[in-house]
């Protein structure tokens, strides 16, 4: 089977990148599991077209062969058992096929890579969802809510982020080139769904549970475009997000400026909190 | 033509005719009052076909919406709305009624009986269809739903989903859930217990097979989908958390009960057409079914496992891998009975000899746009790809080449197939093959490109998209499709409306067909049959016409439509 895979992947690679590459097949390139998705994928088309040419071309034959006006005299047969079992068979293959596919290319899918850089001190070591052999990955959390994610970098960013002070994002994700970034998947309010096509599948955020994915953008300086992919509310169009792939570098830089330039503006709403609470306008608990 | 002389063995003789003078001023009110299954039959399929219409002018609006980019047709709030009132009416009130229909008017003329086990429940069925429909519809003068006819809690809580019009849903599943329940249990009845005389399992034409299976899902699933909904239902009024994940509950819980309920829902709404597939193509392929065995047990294995893949469409939810698994082998298995069938209707036009009638035409094409949508299935059933194609137009693609390209065509097939027999009169063929080319091109433009779209990374139920996203050129074709499609389905609705008073006279077997309801006049009397003949095979009307021969020695004319002769 280890031989097969290849085999069958050449074959049908190359019959699907005939196709026009903009209409019929997946994103590739981006991040490995994209990629391992994306050819999977071609496997399928590939069986999927050569079915439909079969089969259609048998009706097809049909039809023009043994319309009445040429073949008037219809033969009466009932069926042909032995036919149906091989074809039944056949058919049953094809899914053997496909299904082994699946399987084969699953951890390429489901298993992030080793990344070697180390970017600071966002780096953890989960012991729950996607893990490198290494253990060396970074964290990201996505928070989904009516109408926007919320990104907040760093190791225990769904449980401490407050405590550590964890700088966060809206919208748009920074993202490292050539490290695996894990995501940790939440939302807030109702079911919104985290996908980024170029950078693998996506993954629903339920409120109540904890999902996870993980990807490893190849190539810096990219900009990659997503949206909420279940109905969440009015405004469900509108809930886009981007992901700035910058060197690891540029990143921790990114991280650090992004929280200073947080904690700045906490300092000056506690100060604006300090003189209201002084004149008398706020309550001490912060009420009016 | 007297039918007596040719049933094999005296059966009871209940001849019941109209004992007084028909109340013609008061027609409108036998309606009302009717337990006529036929009366009923139609009724059904008037009010669907409205039902349909409406559907349809939903998913235009939707379409010119989408037809350029940033558009302000609709707002956010009122797409929504559309996209809830098109799912749930074309599923609860077109397509899974309209097979009710065909089944109300055919199950008991096809089995030799005189008319359903209980005629009076089926006449409760229709009405509690109609009521459905009222209290769906009214909801447009408040606030109509919108959380999708998949409803996902929290969306459809009354948090976010205050307006009345999800409770309107909710009453709508359960009105037409009882509906279809009591219509369920009568077709059982009756197709286990009044089948005529020597009609044993193996001699059941394809048709009734797939409306006793479409019975038994019915049953399986709808309890779960009423029992979902009133859980819903209890949340959203009477303080309950079942699916509140701000108090233990779970959306997750929601999702799998929905869907338990809702891939059954997509056999049920679709094997009933593989049955008028199956009637279809030997007749005017003038040649037995190929395989009716592997027909019929493909129908009983596709509703065994239909029960089994609902996780498929929760590929994307919090769910372990072993459970992505084992979905998706099962939704893998399920394509091979689906093969099946689709490998014996394409051998059953082989070698035979086509009569291209409008109907025929529906039917292939029906073949061939269910093909599309099988293979497309495959795609969505291996979870990781299913991964990027969930929620994508490529889904959307999917399951309208299975629903309009599958269960729509049947319909339409059926209707142009059946209407001599309903009505007495014939439609016009030749508008009959307009329509279905333009309906058949129209129908690709609109859902082929939606692939591309899919895979390109538009999400569905966006109510607008911006220009840099590349996705404006396919939307405009998809758009452009969608209107071709509608004016092809409306010289069809065109077609059936004029025929009513100006279609040629059809007599009682104008395609010379095989099962029995053609043995009645057209339309048939009230009691179906006077006597009902002994059935020794699976074709009884084609014994019937072989022993006429034989004993007149004279080509049996049937009706008026001689040009489609059989050797």
């Amino acid at each position: 089977m280890a031989l097969f895979f290849p085999l069958a992947a050449g074959i049908f690679f190359a019959s699907a990148q005939t196709a026009s590459a903009r209409c019929c097949t997946l994103k590739t390139g981006a991040s490995p599991n994209a990629t391992a998705i994306a050819t999977l994928y071609d496997i399928i088309l590939g069986l999927g077209v050569s079915v439909f040419l079969i089969v259609f071309g048998f009706i097809a034959y049909s039809v023009w062969k043994f319309r009445a006006s040429k073949h008037p005299v219809a033969a009466q047969f009932h069926g042909n058992t032995r036919l149906e079992l091989s074809l039944t068979a056949a058919a049953t293959m094809i899914l053997v096929v496909i299904a082994a596919a699946t399987f084969i290319a699953l951890p390429t899918i489901i298993d992030p890579p080793n990344s070697n850089a180390n970017v600071g001190s966002v780096l953890s070591a989960s012991l729950t969802a996607p893990v490198p052999p290494n253990g060396k990955e970074v964290t990201i959390c996505v928070m989904g809510r009516q109408y926007i994610w919320r990104f907040t970098y760093g190791a225990n960013c769904n449980k401490t982020a407050w405590q550590d002070r964890l700088p966060y994002s809206y919208q748009e994700m920074e993202a490292p080139a050539g490290e695996v970034v894990k995501l940790v998947i939440q939302s807030s309010d109702v079911i919104h769904s985290w996908w980024i096509p170029a950078l693998g599948g996506k993954v629903d955020a339920v409120p109540g549970f904890t999902t996870y994915t993980w990807f490893e953008a190849l190539h810096s300086h990219e900009l990659y475009h997503g949206q909420c992919a279940q109905l969440c509310g009015r405004e469900h169009a509108f809930m886009t997000a981007l992901v700035n792939v910058v060197t690891p570098a540029q990143y921790e830089a990114w991280l650090s400026q992004q929280g200073t330039a947080i904690q700045s503006q906490n300092d000056q709403v506690a100060q604006v909190r300090r003189y209201l609470v002084k004149q008398g306008i706020l309550t001490p608990s912060g009420n009016f | 033509m007297s039918t007596i002389e040719y049933t094999s063995r005296p059966v009871p003789q209940i001849l019941v005719h109209e004992v007084h003078k028909p109340r013609h001023s008061r027609q409108w009110l036998d309606w009302v009052t009717t337990t006529d299954h036929k009366r009923i039959g139609i009724m059904y399929m008037v009010l669907t076909f409205v039902f349909f219409t409406l559907g349809g002018v939903e998913a235009l609006l939707m379409r010119s919406q989408l037809s350029v980019p940033n558009n302000t047709l609709v707002s956010g709030l009122v797409y929504n709305e559309l996209l809830t009132m098109h799912g749930t009416t074309m599923i609860f009130l077109f397509v899974v009624p309209v097979m009710a229909g065909f089944g109300n008017y055919f199950v008991p003329l096809m089995i030799g009986a005189r008319d359903m086990a209980f005629p009076r429940l089926n006449a409760l069925s229709f009405w509690l269809l109609l009521l459905g429909g009222i209290v769906f519809y009214a909801s447009i003068f408040w606030h109509p739903p919108e959380a999708g006819w998949w409803s996902y809690p929290p969306l459809s809580s009354k948090l976010y989903s205050p307006g009345g019009g999800q409770d309107a849903w909710i009453f709508l599943i359960h009105l037409t859930g009882l509906s279809s329940l009591v219509g369920a249990v009568n077709f059982y009845v009756t197709i286990v217990n009044m089948r005529a005389p020597g009609m044993t399992w193996g001699r059941v034409p394809l048709f009734i097979w797939s409306i006793l299976i479409y019975a038994v899902l019915l049953i399986i699933a709808l309890p779960v989908i009423a029992a979902a909904v009133t859980m819903l239902l209890t949340d959203r009024n009477f303080g309950t958390n079942w699916f509140n994940p701000t108090d233990h509950g779970s959306p997750v819980l929601w999702e799998n009960l929905f869907w338990f309920f809702g891939h059954p829902e997509v056999y049920i709404m679709i094997l009933p057409g593989f049955g008028i597939i199956s009637e279809i193509l030997p007749v005017f392929a003038r040649k037995p079914i190929f395989g009716y065995k592997a027909i019929a047990a493909s129908t009983i294995v596709i509703a065994f496992l239909s029960t089994l893949v609902w996780a498929h469409h929760l590929f994307t939810a919090p769910m372990p891998l072993v459970v992505l698994g084992f979905f998706m082998l099962s939704s893998f298995l399920i394509g091979i009975p689906t093969g099946v069938k689709i490998f014996n209707w394409t051998a059953t036009l082989w070698r035979g000899s086509l009569v291209m009638t409008a109907a025929m035409m529906w039917a292939i094409g029906f073949i061939v746009l269910f093909l599309i949508g099988g293979i497309t299935g495959i795609f969505l059933a291996t979870f990781p790809v299913d991964w990027q194609l969930n929620d994508t137009y490529f889904v959307v693609a999917h399951f309208h080449y299975v629903l309009v390209g599958g269960a729509v065509f049947t319909i339409i097939a059926g209707t142009y197939y059946w209407y001599p027999k309903m009505t007495g009169r014939l439609c016009n063929e030749t508008l009959g093959k307009w329509s279905f080319w333009v309906t058949f091109i129209g129908f690709n433009l609109t859902f082929f490109v939606q692939h591309a779209l899919g895979l390109s990374g538009m999400p569905r139920r966006i109510y607008t998209y911006q220009e840099h996203m590349g996705w404006s050129t396919y939307n405009f074709i998809s758009s452009v499709g969608a209107f071709i499609m509608a004016a092809g389905f409306v010289m069809s609705f065109y077609n059936f409306a004029r025929s009513y008073k100006t279609g040629k006279l059809a007599g009682p077997d104008p395609w010379k067909a095989n099962t029995l309801e053609w043995f009645t006049t057209s339309p048939p009397p009230v009691n179906n049959f006077d006597a009902v003949p002994r059935i020794r095979s699976v074709e009884p009307m084609r014994d019937i016409r072989l022993e006429v021969e034989a004993q007149t020695g004279a080509l049996q004319k049937t009706g008026g439509s001689e040009q489609f002769s059989r050797v």
